[in-house]
């Protein structure tokens, strides 16, 4: 993984291009969804799952460049208008939930249950935040929209990303870490 | 597969704006559209896009398939406002003027009517300027944007990406969902609610495979060109910044301040006619 020119100030040129194609996938996707069936008029998406397995693998920064990026050209193309409190708690959460990136191993091959574990903790938390927490809080600073409603929709996307994460996220992570050989496969001699 | 909003060039004064100048113009109508609650501001806001729309020469037909899309979210919203709060536009407002009582303790109210007027007509402001960037900005030029902008030319450059991969990306997953599909993966209502997410992983994987290849070939490349070497870049289409681009530049940055100034005057972002 490492490279010879990665005392290169600045982004890494993985982590640019990762946030780019990453973004790609999710505009891509933005209006693939199933129905959820029970709920009238409720669909799953699955921006939240790219979004995390990105930021898992490359990083918070990558994660929020991604989720920047992906919500405000989505939005822009599909629904010609950014509604920008979203798109900030979508950043959040891509930075958020790479935060324990380094423990997670996905690119060595080495994502099993213990690390799958504080994925799902650590995307929980982080959903938490961007949609019970900031998505909200700016939807009433910024559009000034009832905190009831709000709060209401945060909880409902707190819930369907968080599953959605858990196991699309989930089985993302195990089948790359599969393909992927371990680092520890040639050791350094002194 | 649906409906994208792209670029194409017919050539109006709109089209001959530089990106960046268009970027700003995007940028500063959102942004006043977002902070300011002032009725009068946002319909000549609102009027002024719809004349911009019209310069432009773009055809309607282009855009009433999102148009529609953006109502139905309009309405549930408008609707979901209404039933989780009646009475926030009488807190705004201070006042009371019932028009209609309606059922189960929910009444109608003109501060409420005008407070979701205020609603929608910020939806209405930014939809044809948001309209007008996406199908009037050459998405080469996008990225040159914003670095002049003062984004650095790394993200910069990831939007670039972005940009020229989406097209690749819907392809390859009607390619793999109906490869899918025809070797039995059902994402329909036919199966249970688990499986259905679980299939749409087994979609997922093969297009998160290839995306993982294509950073891995993209990145190689632009390493070996010395991507990043430098603090600056040259963009292959880069906008030129015209007089007329400087003019609006200039007046956008004027009606900024004045929008903001207006809305604040009176200590409140909401206008309030019912004093």
């Amino acid at each position: 993984m490492n490279n010879l020119f990665s005392r290169r100030k600045g982004l890494a040129i993985k982590t640019i291009v990762a946030i780019g194609i990453g973004a790609a996938l999710v505009v891509a996707i933005y209006q693939v969804s199933i129905p959820v069936g029970f709920i009238p008029n409720t669909r799953l998406q699955f921006n939240a799952a790219i979004i995390a397995i990105i930021s898992a693998i490359f990083g918070p920064v990558a994660g929020l460049f991604t989720g920047l990026i992906s919500h405000t050209l989505g939005d822009a193309i599909f629904y010609g208008g950014v509604w920008w409190s979203w798109v900030i708690a979508d950043a959040v959460y891509g930075f958020l939930v790479g935060l324990t990136f380094k423990k997670l191993k996905i690119s060595e091959g080495g994502f099993a249950s213990k690390q799958a574990l504080i994925f799902n903790i650590n995307q929980f938390l982080a959903n938490a935040a961007a949609w019970i927490f900031v998505a909200p809080i700016l939807d009433i600073l910024i559009y000034a929209e009832p905190s009831d409603k709000v709060f209401a929709q945060g909880v409902t996307a707190f819930a369907v990303n968080g599953a959605v994460t858990l196991i699309v996220g989930t089985i993302l992570a195990f089948a790359y870490s599969k393909i992927r050989t371990g680092n520890s496969s040639l050791e350094k001699e002194a | 597969m649906a409906r994208l909003l792209s670029y194409s060039d017919n050539g109006s004064p709109v089209h001959a704006l530089s990106g960046t100048t268009k970027l700003l113009y995007f940028l500063v109508w959102s942004l006043v559209s977002m902070i300011t609650y002032d009725t009068r501001l946002l319909l000549f806001m609102f009027l002024s896009s719809l004349v911009v729309f019209k310069i432009s020469r773009v055809d309607f037909k282009t855009v009433a398939f999102v148009l529609k899309l953006i109502l139905v979210f309009l309405s549930i919203n408008l609707i979901a406002i209404f039933l989780f709060s009646p009475e926030e536009g009488v807190d705004i407002y201070g006042g009371r003027t019932v028009l209609a009582d309606l059922f189960a303790g929910y009444s109608l109210t003109a501060q409420q009517l005008f407070y979701e007027f205020n609603v929608a007509l910020k939806y209405f402001t930014i939809i044809p300027i948001a309209l007008l960037f996406i199908l009037t900005t050459n998405p080469s030029e996008f990225a040159s944007s914003l670095n002049k902008l003062g984004l650095s030319y790394k993200i910069s450059y990831s939007v670039a990406i972005t940009l020229r991969y989406i097209p690749d990306m819907q392809r390859d997953y009607v390619i793999v969902s109906q490869a899918q599909q025809a070797r039995g993966v059902d994402m329909s209502r036919k199966v249970s609610l688990y499986k259905r997410i679980k299939n749409a992983a087994l979609v997922l994987i093969p297009l998160f495979f290839s995306s993982m290849d294509r950073i891995d070939t993209i990145s190689n490349a632009m390493e070996l060109r010395g991507f990043g070497k430098k603090g600056r870049r040259t963009w292959y289409a880069a906008g030129k910044i015209r007089r007329r681009d400087r003019v609006i530049i200039a007046s956008l940055v004027c009606f900024a301040i004045l929008s903001i100034v207006i809305t604040f005057a009176d200590g409140s972002r909401f206008y309030n006619p019912f004093k």
